[in-house]
């Protein structure tokens, strides 16, 4: 089974990252560009029966660093 | 006065750090992470700068989870004194071991050269060789050396005293300017700015020397 992570800088965290690519955008061209934000997404193989609450234990222990980011889990 | 300096793989600061102990009268000992355990008697923990892991993930953060750092967070629990330096800081933060965390710098530049840091506070066993407010040059290189914390967390810091250097021309974005952190014990120093390369008159600068000679003055057995 599988699962995917989604880990983002909190809101109130800037993203300089997301601010350079924005300007970028603007720069081409692509006009209406407000705000761009970037993230992380990881994917895991699992054992079968793995949970939900396995990987949030892996997102809170390693994965994301909660002080400045936040995570959302897929499983599938 | 035993000093242990913990080694990771893609650590690059351990030995400039080793030798910077060394010259203040500490004896060094090379500690690698996947030691389970520091030497016993030892005073003082260095965390050194680096690329700890590659950076991967985030700075500092599979560091964070590697077996000694289980007993550098006890040592500090103990309390016991831990100098974070650069990558180290981040290590630190990443434990827990220090609040906030060390973002990506706020104009993307990886930037080396040498800055200004204030002495917020000269009330530890780190910068008692400074007077309050007293500026000193020291070398920055880093790409993620932005701190953050959320307001509360600032608020406690200030209220504290636990703002040990700021920059005084902010480089990197970071918060309130701040360069290096106490914990509330005073007996932890994370900061981004690297002292031990500015300890030595080969090195340009030394500046850096008087914080590892307080720390002496501090550790001597009486």
């Amino acid at each position: 089974m599988q699962a995917r992570v989604h880990v983002m800088l909190k809101a109130g965290v800037l993203d300089p990252q997301g601010e350079a690519v924005r300007h970028a955008l603007g720069a081409m061209g692509f006009d209406g560009v407000k705000g761009v934000r970037q993230g992380k997404v990881i994917d895991l193989e699992l054992a079968e029966g793995s949970t939900e609450a396995d990987v949030r234990r892996m997102c809170e222990k390693l994965l994301a660093n909660t002080v400045i980011e936040s995570f959302t889990i897929e499983m599938a | 006065m035993h000093a242990a300096i913990i080694v990771f793989p893609g650590s690059n600061c351990d030995r400039d750090l080793a030798v910077a102990f060394e010259s203040a009268g500490f004896r060094v000992s090379m500690v690698w992470h996947k030691d389970t355990g520091l030497p016993e008697d030892v005073d003082i923990v260095g965390v050194p700068g680096g690329f700890s892991f590659g950076d991967y993930l985030r700075c500092g953060a599979i560091a964070a989870q590697s077996p000694i750092c289980r007993a550098v967070i006890a040592h500090a629990s103990r309390g016991g004194y831990v100098l974070g330096v650069c990558n180290g800081f981040q290590v630190l933060t990443e434990t827990g071991i220090l609040p906030g965390a060390l973002l990506r710098n706020a104009r993307l530049k990886y930037i080396c050269k040498t800055v200004g840091l204030r002495v917020e506070t000269p009330d530890s066993a780190f910068t008692a060789g400074y007077g309050r407010g007293e500026v000193i040059d020291i070398p920055i290189a880093h790409h993620d050396g932005n701190y953050f914390a959320d307001a509360d967390t600032l608020a406690q810091l200030r209220a504290e005293d636990r703002i040990a250097f700021t920059y005084t021309d902010n480089p990197n974005g970071s918060t309130g300017d701040i360069a290096g952190i106490l914990s509330a014990n005073r007996r932890v120093l994370g900061m981004m700015p690297h002292p031990e390369r500015a300890a030595d008159a080969a090195h340009g600068g030394t500046e850096g020397a008087a914080l590892f000679r307080a720390l002496a003055g501090v550790l001597t057995p009486a």
